[in-house]
C-alpha cells in the first residue's frame, strides 16, 4: 500500500531523463515500473545480484558482461538515470532523428554509440583496444567447452588479421567500426517497444 | 457474561447490554440462515453474485471518473500494461546470428563457419531485452490491472481522482474493513472450528461406509463456510470430469486458497508437510476421518518414499483422489511453470483441473516473500470478493512411449490452454533458487557450432 512505481518518479525527472535518452514518456514510467521490481533492496539502486536474479540473464553466455555495461568504472550500484542512459543505447533510430541538427550532441542511440556498447562489451579493461587476449576470454565466454583452446586461438588470430590495420596486433574501436561497416547495426542492436 | 458490566456503574449500563445482546443474537441467526444453513446443503441464494455485478458497474465507473479527471488535470495516466512491453523475436540463435552475418558480408553464406565479431550483437539484444522485459519475474509478483477495483493496494493513479471518488472509496474502505471482514473472519473460525471438531468426533467411529459417508459431508459442509468466509464466488465447468477414486488431481497453484475452492466442491486426499501450530492441528484432526497424505518434513527429501505413499494410496479404490499442485509454489495467475514430475511416474490418471481468478475483485495470489500466511488471508478477508473459474479438463494417462517429464508437460499444456495462462518451461523455483547451468551450457553448444564444423567439436562427458 502506498506510494508505488510512477508516484516516486517526478515529472520534472521524466523531462530530464526524457531529453537525455529519447525516451517517451510511457516507455520511462514502464522502465521504472520495471527498475523497482528488480530492485528487491529497496533502496533506489541496483546492484550486480539485482540483474543475476533474472533467469533469461542467468543463462546468456556474456551475461556478466552485459550486467557490466551497467555500472561505471568501479562502482557497484547503478541507479535509474544510469540504468536508463544504458538502456538507451538500444532504442531503435527513428527517421526523424537521422537528419539531427550535426551541432545536437549525438543521441545515445546512434550508430556510433550502439557499436560502442558493442566493443564494450568485448573490451574488457577498458583500454580502448581489444588485445588477442581479450578476444579469447570472450569467445571462451561464447562457447564454454566446447572448443578446444587451439581453434579457439586461430579463430581469434584469424579475426584480429583481418581487422586490425595498424599492426598492433589489436583491434582499435576505428578498426571495429571498419570491420563492422556493412552490418545493419540500426537494426541489430535495437530493442522495439510495443507502445 | 459480559464483563463490562463492572466497569461501568450507571444504569445506562443495562441498556448497553440489553442492545448488545439483541444485535449479538440478530446477527448470528442472520449469519446462520444466509450463509451457514445453505453451506451445509450446498445451496445458494445467489447473493453473492448480485453483489458481484452491482461491484463490477462500480469499478467501471471509478475508472472512467480516474480517466476523466486524469484529463482535464492534463496528468499522464500510468497504464500497466501485464503483457510485454518490448517486441521479443521469436527466432532461434542459428537464424539470428546467420541473419547479422548475412547483412553484413558479402561471402556466400555456405561457406564454412567462421567467428564474425558482429556475433555480438546477438547476445548483447537478447540480454538487454531481458533486462528490460522477461517472462519469468513478473510471474512471481501480482498482476497489474488496467481497471480500478477501490483498493488502494492495486493501483498507481490513486492521487489522481475527484472528490466523489475519494468518498467512494472511503466508503468502501469502510463497508470492507468494519463489516465485511468481522463477517468473513467469524464465519472463517466457525468453518475450521466446526472442521477440527466434528472430524475429531467422525474420527471415534470405526472404518466403514458410514464413517466415509460422514467425513465427506463433514468435510464439503466445512469447506463451504470458509468459501462463503472469503466471499468466493466460483463458477465450475465440465464437471462430469470430476476426479474420481484412484486418480491424482492437478491444478495450476496461485495461493492456498486453491485447496478450499476445489475442496468445497469435490472430496479430496491432500497431500502435504505436516505443519505446527494451527495448521497442524487441522492437519492432524482432518487425518482422523479420511485418509490424507501429510509428510514429516524429513520425509519430503525423500523422493522414492514420496512415490509409494502416493502410489498406495492410489491403488486402494476406496480412497479419495490426491490433490497435488505439480508447480510446488504460488505463481501469480499469468502462467503455468515447470510441473515436478514425481506425481506423473505414478501410473495413475491424472485429473487436470485450470484455476482462473478474476483480478478485479481483488488478487488472490500469494506472494510469500511479500506476505506471510496471517498477512495474507487478512488482505485476502478485506477485499472485495474472489472470483474465480474451475475448469475439470478430461482425464489423462501416460502414453506408449512419452516418459513423465512429456506427460507432465502435455498435462501443463492443456491447463494452460483452458485457463488462458502462459505455458512456461521455466520452473517455479526459480522465485528463490539460482537458474542451473545446464541452460547456459545449451546456449554455449549451439553458438559453438555456428564456429567450427560439428565434427571438430569437443565430446562433453555425459553426466
Amino acid at each position: 500500500m502506498g506510494s508505488r512505481a510512477s508516484t516516486l518518479l517526478r515529472d520534472e525527472e521524466i523531462e530530464e531523463i526524457k531529453k537525455e535518452t529519447g525516451f517517451s514518456h510511457s516507455q520511462i514510467t514502464r522502465l521504472y515500473s520495471r527498475f523497482t521490481s528488480l530492485d528487491k533492496g529497496e533502496n533506489g539502486t541496483l546492484s550486480r545480484e539485482d540483474f543475476q536474479r533474472i533467469p533469461e540473464l542467468a543463462i546468456n553466455p556474456l551475461g556478466d558482461r552485459i550486467i557490466n555495461a551497467f555500472f561505471p568504472e568501479g562502482e557497484d550500484q547503478v541507479n535509474f538515470r544510469g540504468f536508463m542512459r544504458t538502456l538507451a543505447h538500444f532504442r531503435p533510430i527513428e527517421d526523424n532523428e537521422k537528419s539531427k541538427n550535426a551541432a545536437v550532441s549525438e543521441p545515445l542511440n546512434s550508430r556510433t554509440n550502439k557499436l560502442m556498447f558493442a566493443f564494450r562489451l568485448y573490451d574488457l579493461d577498458r583500454d580502448d583496444k581489444i588485445s588477442r587476449d581479450e578476444l579469447l576470454q570472450v569467445l571462451r565466454m561464447m562457447v564454454g567447452v566446447n572448443i578446444s583452446d587451439d581453434q579457439l586461438g586461430s579463430i581469434a588470430d584469424r579475426t584480429i588479421q583481418e581487422a586490425d590495420t595498424n599492426g598492433d596486433n589489436s583491434i582499435s574501436f576505428n578498426e571495429f567500426i571498419k570491420v563492422l561497416e556493412k552490418v545493419d547495426v540500426e537494426q541489430k542492436m535495437s530493442i522495439r517497444f510495443l507502445h | 457474561q459480559l464483563s463490562f458490566k463492572t466497569l461501568f456503574f450507571n444504569p445506562f449500563d443495562n441498556l448497553v447490554c440489553i442492545l448488545l445482546g439483541i444485535s449479538f443474537t440478530v446477527w448470528f441467526t442472520l449469519l446462520l440462515v444466509f450463509i451457514i444453513v445453505p453451506a451445509i446443503f450446498g445451496v445458494s441464494f445467489g447473493i453473492r453474485r448480485l453483489y458481484m455485478k452491482t461491484l463490477l458497474k462500480l469499478f467501471e465507473w471509478a475508472t472512467l471518473r480516474i480517466e476523466r479527471g486524469a484529463k482535464e488535470n492534463n496528468h499522464l495516466l500510468y497504464k500497466p500494461y501485464s503483457n510485454a512491453i518490448i517486441a521479443k523475436e521469436p527466432t532461434s540463435l542459428e537464424e539470428e546470428i546467420k541473419e547479422i552475418r548475412r547483412s553484413g558480408s558479402n561471402r556466400d553464406l555456405n561457406s564454412a563457419p567462421e567467428f564474425e565479431m558482429s556475433d555480438i550483437f546477438y547476445f548483447a539484444r537478447r540480454g538487454v531485452a531481458s533486462i528490460m522485459d522477461d517472462e519469468v519475474t513478473k510471474r512471481f509478483s501480482a498482476e497489474e490491472l488496467e481497471s480500478w477495483n477501490l483498493l488502494t493496494r492495486s493501483n498507481n493513479n490513486f492521487h489522481y481522482i475527484s472528490l466523489r471518488l475519494t468518498v467512494l472509496w472511503g466508503l468502501g474502505l469502510l463497508i470492507r474493513y468494519s463489516f465485511l471482514l468481522p463477517l468473513r473472519v467469524t464465519l472463517a473460525f466457525t468453518g475450521v472450528g466446526l472442521l477440527v471438531f466434528l472430524t475429531c468426533v467422525i474420527g471415534l467411529l470405526p472404518n466403514g461406509r458410514l464413517k466415509n459417508f460422514l467425513s465427506q459431508k463433514v468435510h464439503l459442509m466445512c469447506y463451504r463456510i470458509c468459501v462463503r468466509a472469503l466471499t468466493a464466488i466460483i463458477t465450475y465447468h465440465d464437471s462430469e470430469n470430476k476426479p474420481k477414486n484412484g486418480g491424482i488431481c492437478v491444478a495450476n497453484h496461485t495461493s492456498p486458497i486453491d485447496v478450499i475452492i476445489l475442496a468445497s466442491d469435490g472430496c479430496y486426499a491432500m497431500v502435504g508437510q505436516i505443519h505446527g501450530g494451527l495448521m497442524g492441528v487441522i492437519q492432524r484432526s482432518m487425518v482422523k476421518a479420511c485418509p490424507h497424505i501429510w509428510f514429516e518434513r524429513s520425509e519430503v527429501k525423500d523422493r522414492h518414499l514420496v512415490a509409494k505413499r502416493l502410489s498406495d494410496h492410489v491403488e486402494d479404490k476406496s480412497k479419495l483422489p490426491i490433490l497435488i499442485f505439480p508447480e510446488g509454489t504460488c505463481i501469480n495467475n499469468t502462467s503455468v511453470m515447470m510441473f515436478k514430475k514425481g506425481s506423473f511416474e505414478i501410473g495413475a490418471t491424472v485429473y487436470p483441473v485450470a484455476i482462473k481468478y478474476d483480478p478485479r475483485f481483488g488478487d488472490a495470489f500469494w506472494n510469500s516473500s511479500k506476505f506471510g500466511m496471517v498477512n495474507y488471508l487478512l488482505r485476502m478477508m478485506s477485499s472485495w470478493a474472489i472470483v474465480c473459474s474451475v475448469w475439470y479438463l478430461p482425464p489423462m494417462s501416460r502414453e506408449e512411449g512419452e516418459d513423465a517429464c512429456q506427460f507432465a508437460n502435455r498435462v501443463k499444456a492443456a491447463i494452460a490452454r483452458q485457463g488462458g495462462l502462459v505455458d512456461l518451461l521455466w520452473d517455479g523455483g526459480l522465485k528463490r533458487g539460482k537458474v542451473k547451468d545446464t541452460f547456459k551450457e545449451e546456449q554455449q553448444k549451439l553458438y559453438s557450432k555456428m564456429l567450427v564444423a560439428l565434427p571438430l567439436l569437443k565430446p562433453i562427458a555425459h553426466r
